[in-house]
């Protein structure tokens, strides 16, 4: 029997992935995979609460996240084109023309 | 049939103005070449006039509209004409600025309206999902915005960093939000409200309010969140920067304030310890890292940063009188903080090659009258009377120590006596040192002359005449007691 419990666990480490792969990889490209990780599994969690209890909320943001991640990751996407034509690189690290 | 719920369209009148004129823009940018720009800048200043007219019903509607989903009342009547000032000084000096770095492009001021019609949703949020969407549409399109410079490389840099980090954080802020519906069984913020009246403070529940708090945040700018503030502010165009200083920080302090005390005030125990620590670190560390800095963009955005912890103070002294001092002092600091950057980016000049403190030495010399609007922001920003700045840090002090934070206020009155010192380095630059070499003439603009003036008659005037200020302060903040 998988339960809400089961879900949560799942949605929590898809997440926990998504956070530890921003932090850690370098490649522009896989960071905005790993956001978007994070953002899919919010909409798990919401899916799994909205089932679980009777309420459509839950599934109406989630169809706004997406909404909202697709636009994001376009604009990610497009700033990574920029920076690449400027330094022919994606790497996270080659974007330091200012100390953090 | 299907029952059609109740559209009140005039709750956000002001809002979709801004949305329609930028749709106009748009269509206009298609076929007028010669002085785009221009058109441009003058249908979005009769953009927001028009919406400034239709925002004053607000004041007195005080009602839901679309289903609960949205608050039309005096709270989201005062942060709309904030938004409005600061999108309408950032048009005034926009407009030089393209033409001098010979940026064509209408579609600036389409993106600058859109994100001010976000931050407008997302003050009269009053279910999650609206604060989301609003905090997203006013993020998507500063982003663009931080980049949208071609030739300053820093540029693009900027919105990458502010792209990747926003991103991060509007993850953890859904997250929370997650949680809090698994909870409570919805978002609206009535709702929430109530279910926490009734005592029930699971820890998942207590989980969600914390990830809302890194959230807003990161929005904020509030240490430990704030590593991509300095290089942000100091890579994006500069009337950019001025604006996201200003605005982005108003809309997302106004969402937390209403989130915060209207559907988790019952948490407000839990809640307002974890701010006392931000705020205590966010003055401590803004106010140090300022001191070092050569570049004014840099240091000003460090100040904002610093700014942000006196906001916070506000908010931990809480009640009537915090909240209401926490908007007054976001309005001076509206005027304060767009003159001074309209100001930077005046002496920027082309390829903003003048952002150091030192290409300041002089100015009161070759500019008399610019040096006189720069140090008359300065010191509002360093909270000497007679000025904005001075009235809101003793607005927001005085109902701290009211409230009985007074070591948060003993911090913030030395931080601010430490800020004192690089703010008046600026102006014993322009008025102690001669320039160094002879620097290039300085292109004023009908509009910049105008934005600047308003900003400083702004700071003069609400920082001598500061009581029906604070009086219409006092009022909006009614509708979240």
């Amino acid at each position: 029997m998988v339960t809400l419990h089961h879900y949560l666990v799942v949605s929590a480490a898809l997440f926990a992935l998504g956070v530890i792969g921003v932090m850690i990889r370098r490649n522009l490209i896989v960071v905005l995979m790993c956001l978007e990780l994070m953002l899919n599994a919010v909409n798990l969690s919401f899916v799994a609460f909205s089932h679980y209890l009777g309420s459509l909320e839950g599934q109406v943001f989630v169809l706004f996240v997406m909404v909202v991640a697709a636009a994001e990751v376009a604009v990610g996407l497009a700033i990574a084109v920029a920076v690449f034509r400027q330094k022919g690189s994606i790497d996270v690290n080659d974007v330091n023309l200012m100390k953090w | 049939m299907i029952p059609i719920p109740a559209i009140n369209l005039g709750s956000i009148l002001p809002a979709l103005i801004l949305c329609a004129a930028g749709l106009v823009v748009l269509a206009v940018g298609l076929f007028v070449r010669r002085g785009a720009v221009t058109v441009a800048a003058l249908i979005s200043l009769v953009g927001i006039v028009l919406a400034f007219m239709t925002n004053s019903p607000l004041r007195a509607l005080n009602a839901e509209a679309f289903s609960g989903l949205v608050a039309a009342d005096s709270f989201c009547w005062f942060l709309n004409i904030l938004i409005l000032i600061a999108v309408g000084l950032t048009v005034l000096i926009s407009a030089k600025y393209l033409a001098d770095e010979g940026m064509a492009l209408p579609e600036y001021f389409v993106l600058l309206l859109f994100c001010a019609a976000g931050m407008m949703f997302m003050v009269s949020g009053n279910h999650i999902l609206v604060i989301f969407i609003g905090l997203e549409t006013l993020s998507i399109s500063v982003y663009v915005l931080a980049g949208i410079h071609p030739a300053i490389p820093r540029s693009q840099e900027s919105a990458l960093k502010y792209l990747l980090l926003g991103a991060f954080s509007s993850g953890l802020f859904l997250y929370g939000a997650a949680l809090l519906y698994g909870s409570a069984g919805s978002l609206a913020l009535p709702a929430l409200a109530k279910y926490f009246q009734a005592g029930s403070t699971s820890l998942m529940a207590k989980a969600g309010m914390g990830l809302l708090l890194i959230g807003f945040g990161f929005k904020v700018a509030a240490v430990p969140f704030h590593m991509w503030t300095p290089d942000v502010y100091e890579g994006a165009p500069t009337p950019i920067t001025a604006f996201m200083s200003v605005g982005v920080k108003a809309a997302a302090f106004a969402a937390f304030v209403r989130v915060f005390f209207d559907s988790l005030a019952a948490l407000q125990v839990n809640w307002s310890q974890i701010l006392w620590v931000l705020a205590l670190v966010t003055m401590i560390l803004g106010n140090l890292a300022a001191l070092v800095q050569d570049n004014i963009k840099r240091m000003l955005a460090y100040s904002s940063i610093a700014h942000a912890g006196y906001i916070l103070v506000g908010m931990v002294a809480g009640h009537t009188e915090g909240t209401s001092a926490l908007l007054y002092y976001l309005l001076a600091y509206t005027f304060t903080n767009m003159g001074a950057f309209g100001v930077v980016a005046l002496v920027g000049r082309k390829g903003e090659a003048n952002n150091m403190i030192d290409d300041y030495r002089g100015l009161a010399k070759l500019h008399p009258l610019l040096a006189v609007t720069m140090a008359i922001f300065l010191f509002s920003l360093a909270g000497v009377p007679p000025t904005a700045g001075f009235v809101g840090k003793f607005t927001i002090f005085s109902a701290a120590v009211k409230e009985g934070y007074v070591g948060l206020v003993i911090v913030g009155v030395l931080t601010s006596a430490i800020s004192v010192y690089y703010y008046f380095r600026v102006v014993m630059k322009m008025y102690m040192e001669a320039p160094a070499t002879e620097p290039q003439a300085l292109h004023f603009g009908p509009a910049v002359v105008v934005g600047l003036l308003i900003a400083a008659v702004g700071v003069l005037y609400i920082g001598i005449f500061p009581i029906t200020y604070l009086d219409l302060a006092a009022k909006s903040v009614m509708p979240l007691f």
